[in-house]
């Protein structure tokens, strides 16, 4: 049997010339060639992982890997701890950047422009500016629940009052925290509870208007209510901005995700959409994870 | 097999059961004695501190006998020595609020700057040099502080401003400010570096650069700790001595003028402890006096430090 990410990383090699136009395509070719009919239409592809290797100083943490991330779909990866799959949501906003010792190979485009994000002579600031993360603990800053949502704004120099409270409210409104918190939008952000507090996290990204949303395990700090309201507002987002999310909880990725990535051990095992990832994986070991017989 | 160990307890031989109590006995004992140990440690510095409040209180209460509070308070001129003695503690207060607050123009935004440097920016390497140099600097006595205000910096501050006297408190404040820096710098970095690291890849997954992450986010998450540090670096220099007796002058000057010398209210008490008056003479009291005064000063600052580190403590 085949698996779905050999098949695809093939195709890639015949036709490299049109990166592009082939990354378009692939994620749809690899579902087709499996007979699995398609959920949801094949969105064009906003970001391509092409053949990334990661390294924490001698150690290979990633190997190889090509994936394509959908746009306006949910992503997931999922796999064991120590798979790899925190550490390739890092590279998309070059947060390796910030440790001494890290390397990458290979390339993350991201469409349209065709930008290799992993590239030497890209800042990682502008990586960041475009792609926004939600972290595993909510990380509000000590500052008032306004300017946690505003900070983005700020450093991009935005000052005018009138358009920071537009978009301050737009952000809260999108990330549902806005009934919440409306009348006191000047207490501090660490009066929220847990759950308040991811959706302040996801407030202050949707302020700048990223064109990806990276959730590093976003809920494993929350009970599950907080959970419910974090899923319910990945599946609004989801018509808005391109989401790629790291979870340990398979029927989190069941319930959030149309394309599934299975990781093991720094190598990506299978890559498809959700439904055909969790349905009818091609490969025993997905399987084996999936249905908890490993992992 | 599922009986509580009670009372498989309750079976064993009476001799056994005594045995483990006497042992707990001597344990008890043992324990007790650590204890008792680690208190008197403890009450060392407490009974210190009382001790010296006791002299100063008692000392002070025979000098107000003599010279009424308000007089003392009030009074402009400091002049015990004098054929007519006056006891106004404002010019001495006037020369230690002045030399303190130059030392923390130099010494706060210099110390913030350092522990901003140090705990942002510096790579592991260069923090390993300089910390043990901050360290240094710490560490060298005050009096040797004193000389270089004297025959470094005030002839320096000559040079820019004619006609400056050779003993000022600006020259004195400069140096006091330096001498401070260590305090100040090396608490601020701890505080910091306890911000954990979540805090700061929010702020560059926002797009920050390292700049804005230090000053908008690091910084008001380290505040309470930032804010202790200046108030150990003012009770330092409200409280520092041989700087200030050195290079500020040793005249009694009712002046908030930086360019003119003064004396503070330690460089007085040293004045006296050196032995131009005898002991039990209102002069020798009026040390007591004025010490207590200083001790009054650090202690609200303290006060106020301790209020300040509950309001901005930050539950991170």
């Amino acid at each position: 049997m085949v698996s779905s990410t050999t098949m695809r990383m093939s195709d890639q090699r015949e036709d490299q010339a049109t990166p592009q136009a082939l990354s378009n395509t692939a994620g749809f070719r690899s579902l087709r060639s499996h007979g699995v009919v398609a959920r949801v239409e094949t969105a064009p592809v906003k970001a391509a992982v092409e053949d990334f290797s990661f390294y924490y100083g001698d150690f290979k943490a990633l190997k190889s890997i090509s994936l394509p991330v959908h746009e306006k779909r949910v992503t997931a990866l999922i796999g064991p701890s120590g798979c790899g799959k925190s550490t390739l949501l890092r590279a998309f906003n070059r947060m390796h950047d910030l440790y001494p010792g890290n390397r990458y190979e290979g390339a993350i485009r991201l469409h349209p422009d065709n930008t290799n994000l992993l590239s030497p002579g890209v800042d990682p600031i502008e990586v960041r500016m475009r792609i926004g993360m939600v972290f595993q603990k909510p990380n509000p800053f000590p500052k008032s629940i306004y300017e946690n949502v505003a900070y983005g704004l700020r450093i991009r120099g935005e000052g005018n009052r009138s358009v920071l409270d537009d978009r301050v409210k737009e952000a809260l409104q999108g990330a549902a925290l806005w009934s919440e918190v409306e009348h006191r939008l000047h207490d501090p952000a660490t009066a929220l509870s847990g759950g308040q507090q991811q959706r302040l996290c996801i407030a202050r990204c949707l302020a700048t208007n990223p064109e990806v949303l990276l959730f590093d395990e976003p809920t494993s700090a929350l009970d599950p209510i907080a959970t419910a309201s974090i899923e319910d507002l990945i599946h609004e987002l989801r018509d808005k901005v391109t989401i790629l999310i790291v979870t340990h909880n398979m029927q989190q990725a069941a319930r959030v995700s149309d394309y599934t990535a299975y990781m093991y051990l720094g190598e990506l095992m299978e890559f498809g959409e959700t439904s055909q990832i969790f349905v009818n994986p091609t490969r025993k070991e997905t399987e084996d994870y999936i249905t908890g017989r490993f992992g | 097999m599922n009986t509580p160990s009670s009372a498989s307890a309750a079976s064993l031989p009476p001799l056994v059961v005594s045995d483990r109590l006497a042992k707990k006995a001597l344990r008890h004992f043992k324990e007790r004695f650590i204890e008792m140990l680690l208190f008197g440690a403890a009450s060392v510095s407490v009974l210190t501190t009382v001790g010296i409040i006791w002299v100063l209180v008692s000392e002070s209460y025979h000098f107000f006998e003599t010279v009424p509070l308000w007089s003392f308070l009030t009074d402009t001129m400091w002049t015990p020595l004098f054929a007519d003695p006056h006891y106004g503690i404002l010019p001495l207060l006037a020369g230690t609020l002045t030399t303190s607050l130059v030392a923390l123009i130099v010494a706060i935004p210099l110390g913030t700057t350092i522990a901003i440097y140090l705990s942002e920016f510096a790579r592991p390497a260069v923090r390993e040099i300089v910390k043990p140099f901050l360290e240094l600097l710490g560490g060298i006595p005050t009096i040797v502080y004193g000389y270089f205000a004297l025959t470094v910096v005030i002839p320096m501050l000559q040079l820019l401003i004619p006609g400056l006297s050779g003993f000022n408190m600006l020259g004195a404040g400069i140096v006091m400010g330096i001498a401070i820096i260590p305090y100040v710098s090396s608490l601020a970095e701890d505080a910091m570096r306890a911000v954990p690291m979540n805090m700061r890849e929010g702020s560059y997954a926002m797009g920050g650069t390292k700049l804005q992450t230090a000053l908008r986010v690091v910084m008001p998450a380290a505040l309470s700790g930032i804010l202790s540090a200046y108030i150990l670096g003012i009770s330092r220099a409200v409280g520092e001595t041989m700087i200030v007796a050195v290079a500020a002058g040793m005249q009694p000057n009712f002046t908030l003028n930086p360019l003119e010398s003064a004396q503070t209210i330690s460089a007085y008490i040293v004045q006296v402890a050196l032995g131009d008056l005898p002991h039990g003479s209102i002069g020798y009291q009026s040390i007591f006096a004025a010490g207590l005064s200083l001790m009054l000063m650090t202690l609200s600052l303290n006060l106020v430090g301790h209020v300040l580190r509950r309001r901005y403590r930050e539950a991170y």
